[in-house]
């Protein structure tokens, strides 16, 4: 089929912000459709300005339209009042590039990056026209897949999904690729077979769960399917020098600039954070590609401003050098989007933000020391005040701290903490400028598959409530903190997607259903969708969000792998609740998580002494320090 | 230096906005690597004065901007260089050095030619509408404003109107309207024509510098409409759909 482009037109007129679905971006592909190519739409769930920027969802773009033999448009969600064009005229999901129509694809792939974008994903399946489960699909219709860090745990969507990527994409999706043409005009089900095949395809329909009340009694495999489905893991980013060709769009989107990612991967051991326990081991860039690409990028596109992308971008290798030579080279601002807490971080950060110096942003996560060995953030109270002392020195007027609340053990002393920390950090402003202030930005905690805290029954409402309020009025008379918080009820629904089983997807069906799509903007977020869904599967939030899991219980997702041990995961929590911490082991010995030993793979780091500055170690005698091997 | 550049802004890219189209001005200039002028403070920018906005949905071929710079670039390349830097439907068609202290654009132009698409119209019931509209003392339309409704008299600003011919979904309409003392809207013009009209494509012509009796355009020596044509039939089929105005060549009629 041709392009929707004239049916499209007339409706653009009617609704908000019409550039969101014109293509035409520099950088954009012109698409050559044939018979026999295999035709992906690389779909992110949310809006064009959210979207379009997402780094994974360009490199794929590049990857495929590099092959002779595969083509890939892009495909956002259309805001609903387009949505509701859409459907009035009877027209589909299309593509941005050359407005085709989403069955045209061979592959409807998503980009998974939270889970409050799920029912967005259900309904760009029932906007494309496809039927929304993967069991009511025949040979003519198209595969619908997924990737991105959601799909660790993707057993909510395992209904509506065909297959499910795990991992790195930049070599798989070849793999894929291959699979798709060599397959051509086979049944569906061969397919999926040949898929599963593929290492990091994990095809849901191939296996069979069974319950035990609240819990996952098994995971069964159907025959020829594997036991465990491992991750994909690049070796070296250094092979892979993308996006080449990065979108520069006609019109405002978030991160509008242009984007390097440094490195992939942090073993920093943060035991919250998920990205940081599925991308290990650390991959860095070779600095002279990190140059070029800086150059060769801001000369294409004519950005004048340059995001050095990653984990915890003050960690790169000789991040000195690079940035001083940007900041060298004229008019370019540069933005670490993700510093470390600590006096050399703020000074990187002077050398860059010559002028303007506004706000500057610290996550120190936690507001007592005890509660940051807890989750393994070892950032000593002295890291925090040198950097914030340095900041408010050098010019910035505002520094803004990012905590979370609902952490594992946390009592109110440690939540009470955050205010603390921020009281002092005022005072310390107050020496260099009248009317310093601090931003405290409060996340309530959501516990994510394959990290130590996968088995962390997660806060309540009401208890996420009462510690705001705990700190809301602790702070009421405090001039110069500035409290802000996330809202306890969508942590509640992130809570339910987030570790859930199969029987969640009726949840985020009932949810859709409903109209509850764009979940993760507040004007459209509605918790008694959520809640009414559960109680319609039968299902209780203190199963499912609040239960802690026991040692012994089957995970809805141990059938997948992202190369950590589980006994490991299961180690670090106990050292967890003991209030230990672990150090970075890529400047010290390795620990054997799995991420590198399982695959044959070892941290790519330039250097090999930890970076300048911040106290960097456990601040614990060597004694207390668990189970590095001898 | 200050020159003034003239372009045209057509298809898919009329979606963008004005502020967007500043924005892919401003990239276009740093990859040609232009010696533009800054402005000076802590968030220095370059020097661009946009004219007249234009409306997000609405084409043009008579779009200005001025723009300061350092030194002097060659002026008879400059309009190609720039439109292969710029997204495909933004066209350079002009560009003319500017006499030191000669007025903005926003100070300048004082009206706009239309092609303003009536939907749902047929060309006699128009043509009807238009001779009425003219011989109308006055032709108010209410509309609100900052929550308050308020009725104006848009008649003086009509300064032209004429029908031009059918297109696939009504009729086309050529008008030409004032500035001052605001900017009347093409969709303003078809409700003072007819209540609930509403209107399809719309392209901007020209925008006008009147000034004793005799009116002209901010740039005197744009290339030739040929190639404007030229520009608008690549779009044309490209959208597999011809624009309603490449109708008959336009002559404006009437004057204020």
């Amino acid at each position: 089929m041709s392009s929707l482009w004239p049916q499209l037109e007339p409706l653009l007129g009617q609704v908000q912000k019409p550039a969101r679905y014109i293509g035409c971006e520099d950088g954009a592909q012109t698409p050559e459709h044939a018979a026999g190519k295999v035709a992906w739409l690389l779909t992110y769930p949310d809006t064009y300005e959210i979207g379009l920027p997402n780094q994974g969802l360009q490199i794929l773009y590049e990857i495929l339209n590099e092959r002779p033999d595969a083509v890939a448009e892009r495909s956002y969600a259309p805001w609903t009042d387009l949505e509701v064009l859409l459907r009035a005229h009877g027209l589909p999901l299309f593509s941005v590039d050359t407005h085709r129509p989403a069955r045209d694809f061979d592959v409807l792939a998503f980009n998974l990056s939270a889970e409050l974008v799920y029912t967005n994903v259900l309904n760009c399946i029932d906007l494309a026209g496809i039927p929304l489960h993967q069991a009511d699909r025949t040979d003519d219709d198209p595969f619908v897949a997924a990737g991105g860090h959601c799909t660790y745990n993707p057993e909510p969507l395992a209904d509506f999904l065909d297959f499910v990527v795990l991992g790195d994409g930049e070599e798989v999706v070849s793999e894929i690729t291959d699979v798709l043409r060599d397959t051509q005009g086979q049944p569906r089900a061969a397919r999926l077979r040949a898929l599963a095949d593929v290492t990091g395809v994990y095809v849901p329909s191939l296996y069979d769960v069974t319950y035990d009340g609240p819990r996952v009694a098994a995971m069964t495999p159907k025959p020829g399917a594997p036991a465990l489905v491992e991750k994909r893991t690049i070796a070296d980013l250094a092979d892979w020098p993308y996006p080449k060709q990065q979108l520069v769009p006609l019109t405002e989107v978030v991160h509008d600039r242009l984007n390097v990612e440094v490195f992939r991967g942090c073993t920093r051991g943060c035991r919250f954070c998920q990205a940081g326990m599925i991308t290990r081991p650390v991959r860095e860039r070779p600095a002279d590609q990190v140059r070029h690409m800086i150059q060769s990028g801001l000369r294409r596109t004519g950005y004048d401003e340059v995001a050095l992308t990653s984990l915890s971008t003050a960690d790169f290798s000789g991040i000195e050098d690079v940035v001083e030579e940007v900041a060298g080279c004229g008019d370019v601002s540069v933005s670490l989007p993700s510093l470390r807490v600590d006096a050399f971080t703020v000074g990187i950060a002077a050398s860059i933000q010559k002028a303007r110096r506004t706000g500057l942003t610290f996550a120190p996560e936690a507001g007592t020391w005890r509660m940051r060995r807890v989750i393994n953030k070892l950032i000593n109270e002295n890291d925090l005040f040198s950097a914030v002392d340095s900041a408010f020195n050098q010019g910035w007027r505002r520094v803004k701290l990012y905590f979370l609340i609902g952490l594992p053990t946390e009592t109110d002393e440690d939540t009470l903490g955050i205010a603390a920390l921020a009281r002092q950090c005022v005072a310390i402003g107050k020496k260099y400028n009248r009317s310093a202030s601090v931003t405290v930005s409060v996340g309530g905690f959501v516990p994510k598959a394959f990290t130590p805290f996968q088995w962390f029954g997660q806060n309540t409402m009401q208890e996420l409530q009462r510690k705001v309020n705990l700190l809301r009025d602790d702070l009421r008379h405090e001039r110069g903190v500035q409290l802000k918080w996330h809202d306890p009820k969508a942590t509640m629904a992130e809570g339910i997607a987030s570790r859930g089983d199969r029987r969640i997807g009726a949840v985020v069906e009932h949810v859709w259903r409903n109209g509850g799509v764009f979940q993760e903007w507040s004007e459209h977020f509605r918790l008694d969708l959520w809640l009414d869904g559960l109680a319609a599967a039968g299902l209780r939030p203190e199963d499912v969000v609040y239960r802690h899991r026991t040692e012994d219980e089957v995970l809805p997702w141990d059938h997948l792998s992202a190369g950590l041990h589980k006994d490991f995961l299961w180690q670090d929590w106990r050292d967890a609740l003991d209030e230990l911490g672990l150090e970075d082991c890529r400047w010290t010995p390795c620990y054997d998580c799995g991420a590198c030993t399982g695959y044959s793979i070892e941290h790519v780091v330039a250097s090999a002494t930890p970076p300048a500055g911040g106290s960097q170690g456990t601040g614990q005698p060597v004694e207390l320090r668990p189970r590095i091997p001898a | 230096m200050r020159i003034r550049l003239r372009f045209a802004k057509l298809g898919k890219v009329r979606f963008t906005s004005h502020r967007d189209v500043a924005r892919m001005w401003e990239r276009a200039l740093r990859r040609l690597e232009l010696p533009v002028a800054y402005t000076e403070g802590f968030s220095p920018r370059p020097k661009l004065s946009f004219g007249l906005a234009l409306s997000t949905g609405h084409e043009s071929l008579a779009e200005y901007l001025d723009v300061e710079l350092r030194e002097e670039p060659d002026l008879t390349t400059l309009p190609e260089q720039l439109s292969t830097q710029l997204p495909v439907g933004i066209d350079v068609t002009a560009a003319v050095p500017l006499a030191p202290g000669s007025p903005s654009l926003q100070e300048d132009v004082t009206s706009c030619t239309w092609r303003i698409e009536a939907q749902g119209l047929e060309p006699a019931e128009t043509e009807s509408l238009v001779i009425a509209a003219l011989a109308a003392d006055e032709l108010v339309i209410t509309r609100t404003r900052k929550g308050k409704e308020v009725t104006d008299d848009l008649r003086p600003a009509v300064l032209a109107v004429h029908t031009v011919g059918p297109t696939p979904a009504g009729t086309e309409l050529e008008a030409e309207l004032a500035v001052h003392p605001r900017s009347v809207r093409p969709a303003e013009l078809l409700l003072a024509l007819r209540p609930g009209l509403t209107e399809g494509r719309v392209l901007r012509t020209a925008q006008w510098i009147w000034r004793d009796d005799a009116r002209r355009e901010p740039v005197a020596t744009a290339r030739p409409l040929r190639e404007d044509l030229d520009v608008r039939r690549r779009f044309a089929a490209a959208e597999q759909r011809p624009h309603p105005a490449l109708g008959p060549a336009f002559a404006v009629s009437g004057s204020g």
